[in-house]
């Protein structure tokens, strides 16, 4: 499946698996019960590891455990649950994780700018279909007012 | 007023080309309805009864009149020839085109006007006090803080999609006139016992189907923290607050489950970690503030002596100063109410004509700028006592004269089942009939200060619930009934109206309001006010008067 990555369009290395799924070679993606249940059997898995997380998930106490990803997935089960916005720009700003964070979901081309100030990297698009004209959407804005991730100076200190 | 730079108006130009882009793919079926619906929200678009509706943002009710001619144009080219101001300080149209939208935003965009987060679960607009600036009475002018919370909001990537909509206002004196207790945050401007102005902040105010009063989270807040205070609340708000239910979700129903302390110690939790980061530098308070300097007052306005003169001789213009305007703190000044209330007139509608010649007259008479006000009035507020009757007959020929600012047919009143798809129920007509049946000005005089609020559904957008006489349409079984209530209040002294009774049919509600004010006229002692009556007496005897004969 395509991608959008860092603004390009991709093929995706992640296998996310069910709680109920056998491990499978290379890159898994687990929900955060999976984790919890298993992580001493997970941290020896070959392959990079990645943690999906909802809104509902309690982001605070998975964040001593962080440097066993290489890829947090956030879940957006309708476009308009904007909790996850919330975790992306806490995920980069206060918990200083750099790697992959990436939308999934009702992930559509109108919130991908939102979704990238907030610090979201890579979007599973809910319809691939038209992945290569939801490249734009990040250029929808050239500034903006607020610090965001992409630019954590807001536009009133640099005035 | 503030003026945009390069940063601004980019800002809004980008916005008219992503809101057409959009626009474009829903109607070649690229987007759904379900999901163009927000993002039309988000540009102040509403699909109602007859036709879209579309909200335009007044920021904290600030025009100039260049905005108000173009207002005007846009109104006369892609509307009906005319609009309709609403108790956030905003206006509407109720016949756009969809697919004139983007012009209509692209129009507004070369006057700094813009419909952004005009409606949709996101920060709204951010409302003031229509005489910011020119009240003696004020700690400090809020329009600075208003224009720096309005730019922090736009377009905030992590509140785009909140739970339910977000409402700030923001005043600078002890009146309240932006009914600052029932919005999601109110932010008053005081003095600390040091003396030195900062913020007292309630959060969690609200109308609709449960009107909460809003209640304090911090008593005093430095200027320079103002935005990563804010910033706090929404982000607790928006991890916390309720999706499961879109009538719970509100703050003021996050508030009330929590309670009031375990939100405070989220949120002071939250903001410890992100002061530093957002604090706001002097540089730019600066910057802001220069866009609100006091303007050059004559020093000897007050001296002239034809305003009196013209008070003794005009009992007609007499009766107007006294009733449509408001003391200034310049001497020899006066605010002036243009009244959107004249009989027979939809409140708040105002047509092109007039707002071309409300456009001239600000020029003419008030250093060329017009506030839209909660109670769907507009105000110049800067005009020389010597101006006051010339200004008087302009307005007085244009039907924008009606003396009756803050009395019974001062109605606040929302668009109803005449165009608002949530509507239950007509509201306008029977407005228009209260404003007939009591529009006598001895009468009206005589009852001083009652605020009718009149809204057609549950959501309440004429803010019933804090209505002196709060009046709310309801549906049973097809038919239009209307649910009285008294002594509710969304000033200073902020409370929720009691109910009177059972609902009301169509037919009876002149009527019960006329029970209402003879109930009043018969009870009160003295020149005490309406409220104050009902407060003194409860709701029982007016009660009685009503349901009396069934």
């Amino acid at each position: 499946m395509q991608i959008i990555k860092d603004r390009e369009i991709v093929e995706d290395n992640w296998t996310h698996l069910d709680d109920d799924a056998d491990l499978v070679a290379g890159n898994i993606t687990v929900s955060l019960a999976r984790w919890q249940e298993r992580h001493e059997t997970l941290v020896k898995h070959e392959g990079e590891l990645g943690l999906r997380l909802s809104g509902d998930d309690p982001l605070e106490e998975v964040v001593p455990d962080l440097i066993h990803f290489s890829l947090i997935v956030l879940v957006f089960p309708a476009f308009t649950d904007g909790r996850c916005y919330s975790f992306a720009r806490l995920l980069r700003e206060r918990y200083s994780f750099n790697a992959e964070i990436r939308a999934q979901g009702d992930v559509l081309h109108d919130q991908l700018f939102y979704m990238s100030q907030c610090g979201i990297n890579s979007f599973e698009l809910a319809n691939p279909n038209r992945i290569d004209k939801a490249l734009t959407a990040f250029d929808d804005f050239s500034e903006s007012y607020q610090a965001t991730v992409l630019r954590p100076e807001p536009l009133y200190r640099r005035r | 007023m503030y003026q945009y730079d390069k940063y601004d108006q980019t800002m809004v130009e980008q916005r008219v080309e992503q809101f057409r882009d959009q626009t474009r793919r829903f109607l070649a079926g690229e987007l759904t309805e379900e999901q163009f619906r927000p993002l039309r929200l988000m540009n102040g678009l509403y699909i109602q009864i007859h036709a879209p509706m579309l909200r335009v943002a007044i920021p904290y009710g600030l025009m100039s009149s260049k905005q108000v001619r173009k207002i005007a144009e846009v109104a006369r080219r892609y509307d009906k020839g005319f609009v309709h101001f609403t108790t956030r300080q905003n206006f509407q149209m109720n016949w756009p085109k969809l697919e004139d939208v983007p012009d209509i935003l692209a129009e507004l965009a070369t006057v700094q006007m813009h419909a952004i987060q005009s409606s949709g679960n996101c920060i709204r607009n951010t409302t003031s006090d229509q005489f910011a600036g020119i009240n003696a009475n004020e700690i400090e002018d809020p329009r600075p803080w208003a224009e720096i919370i309005r730019q922090w909001s736009t377009f905030h990537p992590e509140f785009a999609y909140l739970p339910r909509k977000f409402k700030i206002a923001v005043i600078g004196s002890e009146e309240d006139r932006a009914a600052t207790k029932l919005h999601d945050i109110g932010l008053h401007l005081v003095k600390n016992h040091e003396g030195e102005v900062g913020f007292e902040v309630l959060v969690g105010g609200g109308l609709g189907r449960t009107p909460i009063i809003g209640q304090q989270i911090r008593p005093f807040l430095e200027k320079k923290d103002l935005l990563s205070y804010l910033e706090a609340i929404l982000r607790v708000y928006n991890r916390l607050g309720r999706r499961d239910n879109k009538y719970k979700a509100r703050i003021k129903i996050t508030v009330r489950e929590h309670g009031i302390n375990h939100i405070r110690e989220l949120v002071e939790a939250e903001w410890v970690q992100i002061r530093d980061q957002l604090e706001l530098n002097q540089k730019e308070i600066d910057r802001v503030k220069a866009f609100f300097t006091e303007p050059e007052y004559e020093a000897d306005a007050a001296a002239d002596e034809s305003y009196e003169k013209a008070l003794t001789e005009d009992k007609a213009f007499a009766r107007w100063a006294k009733q449509n305007t408001f003391a200034h703190k310049q001497a020899g000044y006066r605010a002036v109410y243009v009244s959107l209330k004249a009989p027979g007139i939809a409140p708040g509608d105002v047509t092109s004509e007039q707002l071309e010649v409300i456009a001239e007259l600000a020029e003419e008479f008030s250093l060329g700028e017009v506030r839209s006000t909660h109670t769907q009035n507009l105000v110049f507020a800067d005009v020389k006592q010597a101006d006051l009757y010339a200004l008087w007959l302009r307005l007085e020929a244009d039907n924008l004269a009606t003396p009756n600012i803050n009395t019974l047919t001062d109605i606040i009143c929302c668009p109803g089942l005449d165009y608002c798809g949530l509507a239950n129920a007509k509201s306008i007509p029977l407005s228009k009939q209260i404003a007939e049946r009591f529009g006598d000005l001895d009468y009206l005089y005589d009852l001083g200060d009652i605020k009718i609020k009149f809204s057609g559904c549950m959501n309440g957008c004429a803010h019933q619930s804090v209505g002196h006489i709060g009046i709310l349409g309801v549906d049973k079984k097809g038919e239009e009934w209307y649910q009285f209530t008294l002594g509710g209040s969304s000033e200073a002294d902020a409370s929720l109206g009691e109910r009177l009774g059972k609902a009301i049919p169509k037919e009876e509600v002149v009527d019960t309001v006329g029970h209402l004010l003879d109930a009043y006229v018969d009870l009160r002692h003295d020149d005490e006010s309406f409220l104050a009556t009902v407060r003194r007496l409860g709701i029982d005897p007016f009660k009685e008067r009503v349901y009396a004969d069934n």
